[in-house]
Parts: C-alpha cells; structure tokens; sequence
C-alpha cells in the first residue's frame, strides 16, 4: 500500500516535472523571436516603433522581458519547488540506503527477470552461504546475510549521481540569483589618450544596470585608460585583430595590460570587456566671437565597414549670441564618418573598415541643441525633436572633409577636420555568483555521469538442504545485467565446487 | 589547398550517394540477407533484458554478400573522404576547421557519420538504419555547401582556445544526436509496423530490427550525447563571459542551446518515467533534434546576435 502511494507520488511528480520543463522549453522561445530590453533596449524602441497596433500588446505580455516575465518566472520556480520537492525525499531516502542493508530477498527467487536453480553444493549450507557472501563480497556488492539467504546490491553510483546532479542544479540557480542580486555591470566607450579614460562609477557609464541589492556606492572602485589601439582586417573587411592597451589604477595598484576580446581586463572586484570599436573624429570650431573648442567624438558604426554615425555639439559656441529670430546660436554637427569613401560619395557607405581614404560627411545645424530639456538625449545623435519644432535648423548642404581640411559655414564660421582616435566599447562586469554557477555546473556534469552510468542491480542466493537458488534484478537500464547475473552464477558454481547439473540454460527453466 | 577541401566536398557528397544507393539495395534485396538475419539475432525478453540468439546464420547469396561489402566499404570510403575534407579545409584555413556555419556543419554530420559507424560496427542489428543515417548526412551536407564560405582567419571574437573545445563538444553531440534522433525515427515506424500498421510510411521499417532493439540503441544513443551537450554548452558559457563578459545572456544562440537541452532532459525523464511511453519519449528526442537543426540553421540565419558571425 505504501509503496503504491509511493510510486503514485513518484509518478505524478515526474509527470509534473515533465509537463514543466516542456512548459520552460516552449516560453523560452519568443525570447529569441521579439528583441529583449536585457539586450538591448533600442532594439525594443525600434519594434515598438515599427509596429504601433500589436507592440504595447505584447508590451503587456512582456514579451520584451521573456526571461523576467510573470510567466516565465512562475514555471521555473514551480519546477524547481517540484524539483525540491523531488530530491529531499530521495536524499533521505538513499541515505537511509546507504546506510542500511540490502532488503530482503523475495519469497520466489524464480520470479525474478533472472533467476538460475541448477546450483548445489557439497552438503554443507551454512559454508556454502559463507562462500557465496564471499564471492559477492569479492564483487563489491554490498551484502547482507539472514540466516542462509544472502541479499546484495550494487549500483549506487546512480542514485548519488542523480541527486548530485539535481542538488547541482539548484546550486545553479542559486548562483544565477546571486548574480542577479549583487552583479552590477556597465557600458562605456572610451577613446584613446590619456585625458579620456574613465572611473568606475554610475555618472560614467553611458548605460548601467545594476542588481536589486546593489546601489551606486558599491561599485568597485577603479580607473581606466585606453593608452592605444589596434585593429586589423583581411582583405574582406572582416577583422582579424583588436588589441588594446590599457592603464589601471585600482586600490593603489596600478598597471598596464593588453587586454582583446577573448582576454578581458580583470581586477579584483569588476572586469572590464573589450566589446567593440570605431572611430572618434575630432573636430574644431571656430565661433563668431572667434573662439575656438575642439572636441572628440565617438561615432557609431552602422555597419561592418564601420560607417558610422555621430554628433559633434558644441553647445557653448556663440554663447551670448542668437539668430534673428531669437533662438541661441548653438551649433552641432552631424553625418557620416566613411574610413574609405566609395568611389560615389553619393553611396554613403564605407567600402572598408580600415581608414584608407577617410571622409567626414557634415551638415550644420544652428539654433537651440535643446539640452536644456528634461528629455532624456542620446549624445551620440541629433535631437531630432528639436529640428523638427524648427528650433534647430540646418544651415547649408552637407559637405565632405579630409583629415585636414577645413569648411566654413554661411556665418563665416569654420569646422576643422583634424584627425580620429580610435574608440573601444567596454563593458565593465561584476558578478558574485559567477564562481557558484561554475561549481554547480562542474558538479552537474559529474552527477550527470553517474546517474547516467550507474546502474543499481541486486543478487539474491538462498541456500537450502537441497541446493542453491539464485536470483538477480536490475534496478536501473542495464542491458548487460543477462550477462552479468550469468557470470556471477557461473563463479558461484565454481565456488561451490560442483558438478553441473544436466539441466542447462537458466533463464526459462 | 582550399579548393582540394572544396572538391573533397564534392567526392564526399558522390560517396555518400553511392553509399545510399547500397544501402537501399542492400534493404530493398535483403529480406534473406544480413540485415534481418541479424536482426534477429538480437531479441529482446519480456522483461527487457536481452537475449542473444545463437542460431546458425543462414547461407548469404554471393549478390548479398557482395552488395553488404559495398555498403560497409562506401559507408568508410565516404567518412574518410568526409574527414580528409575537412583536414585540407583546416590546413587551409590555419585553425581549427569549424569557425562558421559551413564549417560546423561539415564537422557535425562528420560526427555523425563515425558515430553512425560505430554503431554498426558495435550493434549490426541495427544497420537499416544507416539508410536514414546516410539521408540525413547528405541533406546536411548539401545545405552546408550551399552556405559555402571562403576558408580564412577568424574574427576577433572568435580567436580563442574555446572556439576548439566549446564547438568541437557541441558539434560532436550533434553529431550523436543526429544518430539518435534517426533511431528515434526508425522506432516510431518499426513500433507502428509492428501493432500492425503497414501502409507508409510504417512498411519503410517492415526490415528494420525489432522495436525494442532500436528503442534501447535510441537511449543508449542519447544518454552518452547528453553530457557531452551539457558540456558543450557549459563551456560556452565559459568562453561568453570571457568574450562578452557575461556567460549567459539570452543571446537566440543561447536561448536555442536552452530549449535544446531542456528538451533532451525531458527525454531522458520521460525514458525514465515507467508510465510514459516509449512512443512519447522518442517524440521529444525528434523535438530534441529539431531544436538542433534550428539552432544551427534558423538561428543563424533568421535571428540577429552576438552568434552571427562571419558570413554565417
Ligand atoms: C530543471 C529541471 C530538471 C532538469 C533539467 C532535470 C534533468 C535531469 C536529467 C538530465 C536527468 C537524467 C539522468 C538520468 O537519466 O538518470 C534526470 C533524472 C531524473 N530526474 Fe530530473 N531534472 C529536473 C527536474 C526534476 C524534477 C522536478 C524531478 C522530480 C519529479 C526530477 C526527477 C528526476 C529523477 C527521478 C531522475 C532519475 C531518473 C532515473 O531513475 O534514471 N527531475 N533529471
């Protein structure tokens, strides 16, 4: 009766299990269909841009956040409360057989899957018994003797290979959790030279995230140079090398290391990724009261030939000074920068990512930049709220420059194109729980392999006046448990020292 | 030396043809021959336990020997050509030869290929299957010369020693899987034909080994491919945070590997689960597979991420 309602809860809980991890499989799917906020955000913007009638629906659904979602959380916390559920029983359970002795043999030994009764011995039962236990014992079977029935059992390699395995995994999700609790990371570009590096900290980073338990004040503390930069190509454009080198100063301990995309900066509390890169051109402007800034400025890539895109403002030139209608005299500039120009300028797009023949594609725009707005702005492209609210507007065509050249606007004012730096994207990364996760993993693999090798049979003799019954069971998938149980009966006729009877083939006599 | 590779491409697809056309004769010719003479050497008891059969084999036609000869020495011939292509594709390329999708491809079904002979070796009763197996690898091959790139060095993101181990793991449990998941298949079939479903497709498999049989090679098949996927994916995770800086990000690639391997656990409970049947659980085990196809296909050429690479 209770093994009944045993193998009922066994069942219905596996069952549980299986419709979940189906369950977690399918929800797992429109993660990879819609774009994810986790990784990037614009892309979300974009899709809901795109698509303004089923967007903030499945906005609702959260089918931007699959892997935070309601409904994705629910199933894989009620997998691994099932899980649990699961695996405490069977731990103490297989302590408890760890422990004890194998059970008792069954009444009928001929019942069993293998079973051979063709054995005698010389008369003498309790040597006999002895003999047997030996031989098991000699096997490495765990063997418990009552009376003249001998029980043994081997195999447990499985069992604690499933439970390390299960345990392993919630190890994972433990670690997965911790991370998401006290891992903070951020985002950053930072171009070449010495004044342009940067310190670890929430102001710094153009993008951050940081875990629930985390606030500003725990990010590690350190400071980051990018001394130099360098990027190869094959001849398909394809990049071949980037190698950085950076400066360090963190907790009194400063350094220099080379750090590419494989081999990250790590120090003691974060360490710093080199994700990507591209180009900063730098720019000076000449204003109507003659003063000049000059500024560099990272422009984004658009494509693989690094086509980028970017925004050179200068929010303090003409200050004081204002168009005739009244709007401040700001100026920015933004287009393309091509590190080699297509033969047709026209195209717009780079040919090659390495700079061959650069050219910086500008246009002006004069008016209020519109900083001054509570909106949130990318500094990395226009206010395009602004230009349309004709608050900013363009002033003359685009034009293209050289390293070098100069262009001077309908105001008499010049732009100077003198150079780029190289830029990197880094992302800076602490996560406590990572060595966990790693652990669990390792652990998970191990278990994993014995649970899948293992295999728990047990044997059973039982001596009488007459003879010698045997009997052999698998517990677990073991095809080669026939051959086995042959084998053991086989050394057991030896030990015994007996004649074979003439009654052969044991299995279905 | 890439162009060697390339026209190995080439007297590979050839052989495994010429290999399929021997199988489907040797299947077609065979009801005397060896493939269900020893398929039923190897029978199952009703307690699942199994039983060898010694009986006599029967005398083999010199026609069937000679069309049994042909498929073992093109089933050979074509795994060597098979891996010569992708040796002269490495030398080429200077690395290791499974940096983009081609290139995975021919390493995965080459997997499948010796996986699938040391079946037969191990298990003769089970050789029908290689009909499939062979279908299988060609369809692979095929399509991945059609996403045929140029050999050449790698992209930053790619040069590390991981790129050896982490896509050597997953290409070899694909590989496997695919041996399984053709087992799989061919159970299905033979379990139908055998409760008497005989029309198509379940007559394919009217010389197929016993369901039993096949069901078993199916697990034993899966079960020695999951912890080599479990690692391969673990090591991923490994080479991503070292890369990207996280190991795990819901990249597709990475969702992909996910369901994938849910699905696979799935199997191995439901094949552990006595109440569900053995027809259910060879049904995630194609699932399985189809989330392997997808990830290696739809993956890379319909999602955008971090995984897209390379000219695919
Ligand atoms: C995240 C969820 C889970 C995953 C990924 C997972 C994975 C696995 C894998 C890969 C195996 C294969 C080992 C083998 O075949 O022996 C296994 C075995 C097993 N799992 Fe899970 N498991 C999960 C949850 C559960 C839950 C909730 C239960 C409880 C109902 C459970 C019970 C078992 C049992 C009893 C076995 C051993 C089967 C046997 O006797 O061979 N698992 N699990």
């Amino acid at each position: 009766m209770s093994l009944l309602r045993n193998s009922w809860r066994q069942l219905t809980s596996m069952r549980t299990a299986l419709v979940l991890l189906f369950l977690l499989a399918l929800f797992a799917i429109p993660g990879s269909v819609f774009p994810q906020r986790s990784i990037g955000p614009e892309a979300v913007d974009r899709y809901l841009r795109d698509n303004p009638d089923t967007g903030p629906w499945l906005d609702r659904l959260q089918a931007f956040d699959v892997y935070s979602s309601v409904w994705f959380s629910a199933v894989y916390l009620l997998l691994f409360v099932s899980l649990v559920g699961c695996v405490v029983p069977r731990l103490k359970a297989h302590a408890v057989a760890l422990i004890r002795v194998p059970p008792e043999a069954p009444k009928r030994l001929d019942r069993l899957p293998a079973h051979a009764d063709d054995l005698d011995h010389d008369g003498d039962p309790e040597a006999a018994a002895d003999a047997l236990a030996a031989l098991l014992k000699g096997r490495r079977f765990r063997v418990a003797r009552r009376g003249r029935t001998i029980s043994a059992e081997k195999g447990y390699l499985k069992e604690t290979g499933n439970l390390v395995f299960h345990f392993a995994l919630l190890a994972l999700l433990g670690g997965m959790a911790a991370g998401g609790l006290y891992g903070w990371h951020g985002n950053r570009i930072v171009v070449t030279g010495d004044t342009n590096g940067f310190c670890s900290s929430t102001q710094q980073y153009d993008e951050y995230d940081l875990g629930t338990r985390v606030d500003a004040a725990d990010l590690a503390r350190f400071c980051v140079t990018l001394d130099s930069f360098r990027a190869e190509y094959l001849d398909s454009g394809q990049p071949s090398l980037y190698r950085a080198r950076m400066s360090y100063a963190a907790d009194g301990e400063r350094g220099t290391r080379t750090v590419e995309v494989n081999h990250p900066l790590r120090l003691a509390d974060a360490n710093v990724y080199l994700l990507g890169t591209g180009y900063a051109p730098t720019l000076r402007y000449t204003d109507r009261a003659g003063r000049t800034q000059t500024i560099t400025v990272p422009f984004l890539p658009q494509d693989n030939a690094l086509t980028s895109y970017g925004l050179a403002a200068f929010p303090d030139a003409n200050i004081g000074l204002t168009e005739p209608d009244g709007r401040p005299a700001q100026v920015a500039f933004d287009g393309l920068y091509l590190p080699t120009v297509p033969e047709n300028v026209a195209h717009g797009a780079s040919l090659f990512p390495a700079e061959r023949d650069p050219r910086l594609m500008l246009r002006a725009y004069i008016g209020d930049l519109g900083l001054d707005s509570f909106r949130p702005q990318s500094v990395y492209a226009l206010n395009f709220d602004q230009v349309e609210g004709k608050m900013l507007q363009a002033s003359g065509d685009q034009f293209a420059l050289k390293p070098g050249e100069s262009h001077t606007l309908a105001d008499g004012t010049k732009i100077e194109f003198l150079g780029t730096q190289p830029w990197i994207a880094v992302s800076v990364r602490h996560d406590p729980g990572e060595k966990v996760v790693l652990v669990g993993g390792i652990l998970l693999v191990i278990g994993l392999l014995g649970s899948l090798t293992g295999r728990r049979r047990r044997v059973f003799f039982r001596v009488t006046p007459d003879g010698v019954v045997a009997g052999g069971l698998p517990r677990s998938e073991y095809e080669g448990f026939a051959a086995e149980f042959e084998q053991i009966v086989e050394s057991a006729r030896a030990a015994l020292g007996e004649r074979t009877r003439e009654k052969a083939g044991s299995r279905d006599g | 030396m890439a162009e060697v590779s390339d026209q190995l491409l080439v007297v590979t697809i050839m052989t495994y043809l010429a290999a399929l056309v021997a199988y489907a004769a040797e299947y077609a010719f065979g009801s005397a021959t060896r493939v269900s003479r020893v398929a039923n050497r190897e029978l199952v008891g009703p307690d699942g336990l199994a039983v060898v059969v010694d009986d006599e084999p029967a005398p083999v036609s010199p026609r069937d020997r000679y069309i049994g000869y042909a498929v073992l020495g093109l089933s050979v011939a074509a795994t060597l050509a098979h891996a010569a292509t992708l040796i002269t594709r490495a030398v080429a390329a200077g690395r290791v030869p499974w940096g983009n999708m081609y290139e995975f491809l021919l390493a995965l079904t080459l997997v499948g290929s010796v996986a699938w002979l040391v079946v037969l070796f191990a298990r003769p009763a089970v050789r029908a299957l290689g009909l499939l197996v062979t279908t299988v690898v060609i369809v692979l091959l095929g399509t991945s010369g059609m996403l045929h790139t140029d050999a050449g060095p790698l992209v930053p993101a790619l040069n590390s020693y991981w790129l050896a181990i982490h896509v050597s793991a997953v290409a070899t449990a694909g590989g496997v899987l695919l041996v399984g998941f053709v087992s799989a298949v061919l159970y299905l079939l033979r379990d139908g034909y055998e409760n008497g479903r005989t029309g198509f497709p379940f007559a394919l498999a009217a010389k197929a080994p016993a369901a039993a049989t096949i069901e078993r090679l199916t697990f034993r098949v899966h079960a020695f491919a999951f912890p080599i996927l479990t690692v391969g994916i673990m090591c991923g995770a490994i080479w991503a945070e070292a890369a990207w800086g996280r190991y795990w990000g819901w990249d597709p690639k990475e969702v992909w590997s996910f369901i994938t391997w849910v699905i696979y656990a799935g199997y191995l409970h439901a094949r552990a689960t006595p109440s569900i049947k053995r027809r259910t659980a060879s049904w995630l085990a194609i699932a399985g597979w189809a989330a392997v196809v997808f990830n290696t296909y739809g993956v890379n050429l319909v999602f955008s991420g971090l995984h897209s690479y390379a000219g695919v």
